[in-house]
């Protein structure tokens, strides 16, 4: 494979060593191109060594138990929560919620208000705001809140080249509004969203502000506290960490007054028949043995990324996207769905080509090799508000090459003379 | 996968458009976002029209086409068999190599065969077969009640 030197590349031939499914041949010989970053990434030697460790050397139940694989068990699920406080900059580890996955943080919110007593409490006489950019994880939620306490459920638009359209913003967001949840970077169309002036207008209505990382916390670094949101939910698998884990940063004071959502064992402080009180948080939210390997194994990804560091991670995929979205738009009868500059966007690029069917792009590409990821990308709302029935999303991150964008266009080249 | 038979009904697909019928349906595939609408026309038992509006990839036109191709003018009975044998072949996982017996009774259908090993793809050749099943089925009912 051709190396293009961009500026600020990472150096991919030795990252790519750490990655051994990266080297995967498939369909009689062809080299894996594994461009569906945004639906999960590939996991490092580090992360998969430090599961196996785990379970050939540590694995006990957490929280209980005085033995010896107890508390090593207790102290590598523990100090996984410190690594994890440290990378999103929370001002203490008791604000760092492991989940099995973002949907599972973004739904523990919206129960957590459904069940609140003022001044949190969701009803009738209140609203919920969200976007038309969210994924669904970040939509059926609070759909589901609305129908069960009848608040009422309003969203921001969406603007022709795939930003927010806050225009309204005052109209949206009112003194009604209970919570404002929204993403932070779209898995559909790449685009980063501008935090600070949705922030300040919560703020100002007393609103509580819930960001979806889920597409961020991988690729740059993440600052709850910069942020200025009350809670950010993000999912491990797609940074480097395996299935399974999933973390919801929530501020202290709200945690503290917020009721719990499962129940169970280790979220208790004491137990009798007729009631119980709770443990302090994040125990509080994480009923039930948590998943243990899975956390360490975030833990481990969180050095990972953090070793290469995500600065340089963040210049590097912003090099690669700016190179695809000038390949891409090479291709005749291309159009990205979504800003089609690398100023503020993410590495995920969705693009429709001529009326070739998404699904007919992703299979003749698979044949080649390239894996690409096809469909709604559970954003169907953003397909319908840009009139497309689904598109083709290929999607970098770290590993991710310049030659492999090269591979890409020659590949949708192919499909267009397939199907042309 | 891509036959050239199910490119050339993905190109130049039969019976395209909506006409009269006596029963409509309309289906997705909630994994892609293929969509159809499909209508039923019967004249007695016999199959006198399936017109559909859709989109969708390559596989799901084509195998609109094909069941158009297929079905109109057809007994009902001989178009469920039709149908039973084609539901058969894909939910195969590409482990039933299509004999003369069963390439007589499907014709151009069976070029679907290779999709049948993608599970990824089962579903968009089986849409408007399913919808086919359902708008049928709703336009006996009727004619039953009236």
């Amino acid at each position: 494979m051709t190396q293009l030197q961009l500026p600020g590349l990472l150096d991919t031939e030795t990252i790519r060593k750490d990655f051994p499914l990266l080297d995967r041949v498939i369909h009689d010989g062809k080299k894996l191109v594994y461009l569906d970053n945004a639906a999960t990434s590939q996991k490092p030697q580090q992360v998969l060594d430090v599961l196996n460790s785990y379970y050939e050397q540590h694995n006990a139940n957490v929280h209980r138990g005085v033995h010896t694989l107890a508390e090593e068990a207790t102290a590598l699920y523990e100090g996984a929560r410190d690594k994890v406080a440290a990378f999103i900059n929370a001002p203490s580890r008791d604000e760092v919620i492991f989940t099995k996955n973002a949907s599972e943080s973004l739904n523990l919110v919206a129960n957590m208000l459904g069940f609140a007593d003022e001044p949190y409490r969701v009803d009738r006489e209140t609203e919920v705001v969200i976007t038309e950019m969210e994924h669904h994880s970040n939509i059926v939620p609070w759909q589901l809140l609305s129908q069960r306490t009848g608040a009422k459920l309003k969203w921001f638009g969406l603007t022709d080249d795939g930003r927010l359209d806050l225009s309204n913003i005052e109209q949206v967001i009112t003194e009604k509004t209970k919570i404002v949840s929204f993403v932070l970077v779209s898995n559909i169309l790449g685009t980063v969203n501008p935090v600070e002036a949705i922030v300040r207008r919560a703020q100002d209505v007393g609103a509580l502000v819930l960001i979806d990382a889920s597409q961020a916390a991988p690729h740059a670094a993440l600052d709850v506290q910069a942020l200025g949101a009350d809670f950010v939910a993000f999912t491990g698998h797609k940074m480097c960490g395996p299935t399974g884990i999933g973390v919801l940063w929530g501020r202290q004071e709200l945690l503290e007054d917020l009721p719990p959502f499962l129940g169970g064992g280790e979220m208790i402080e004491t137990v009798s028949m007729h009631s119980s009180t709770y443990a302090p948080a994040p125990h509080k939210f994480e009923a039930g043995t948590p998943p243990i390997a899975q956390a360490v194994g975030l833990g481990a990804a969180v050095d990972y990324l953090s070793a290469i560091g995500m600065d340089r991670i963040a210049a590097h995929e912003h090099a690669i996207t700016e190179y695809a979205l000038k390949r891409l738009q090479e291709v005749p009868d291309l159009s990205i769905i979504g800003p089609t500059t690398a100023e503020g966007r993410g590495a995920a690029i969705s693009f429709t080509l001529g009326d070739i069917h998404p699904h007919d792009v992703g299979q003749v590409l698979d044949e080649q090799g390239i894996a690409v990821r096809v469909g709604h990308h559970c954003a169907r709302p953003v397909c319908l508000r840009y009139g497309i029935p689904a598109t083709t999303r290929a999607s970098f991150y770290l590993y991710s090459t310049p030659g492999e964008v090269d591979v890409l266009i020659d590949g949708l080249e192919h499909v267009r003379n397939f199907f042309g | 996968m891509y036959q050239e038979v199910i490119l050339d009904h993905y190109k130049h697909p039969h019976g395209r458009g909506l006409r009269d019928g006596d029963a409509e349906v309309h289906h997705v595939n909630p994994t892609c976002g293929d969509e159809i609408t499909l209508r039923v026309r019967l004249d007695g038992s016999r199959i006198d029209d399936i017109s559909y509006e859709g989109q969708g990839c390559s596989i799901s036109q084509a195998s609109a086409s094909v069941l158009n191709e297929l079905l109109v003018g057809k007994e009902y009975p001989e178009a469920q068999k039709i149908q039973e044998t084609f539901l058969e072949l894909m939910q195969s996982k590409g482990k039933v190599e299509p004999d003369d017996a069963m390439e007589e009774v499907l014709e151009d259908a069976v070029a679907f065969a290779g999709v049948s090993k993608y599970p990824a793809r089962v579903k968009c050749a089986l849409l408007s077969w399913m919808a086919w099943k359902d708008a049928t089925a709703q336009a006996l009912s009727e004619k039953e009640t009236a």
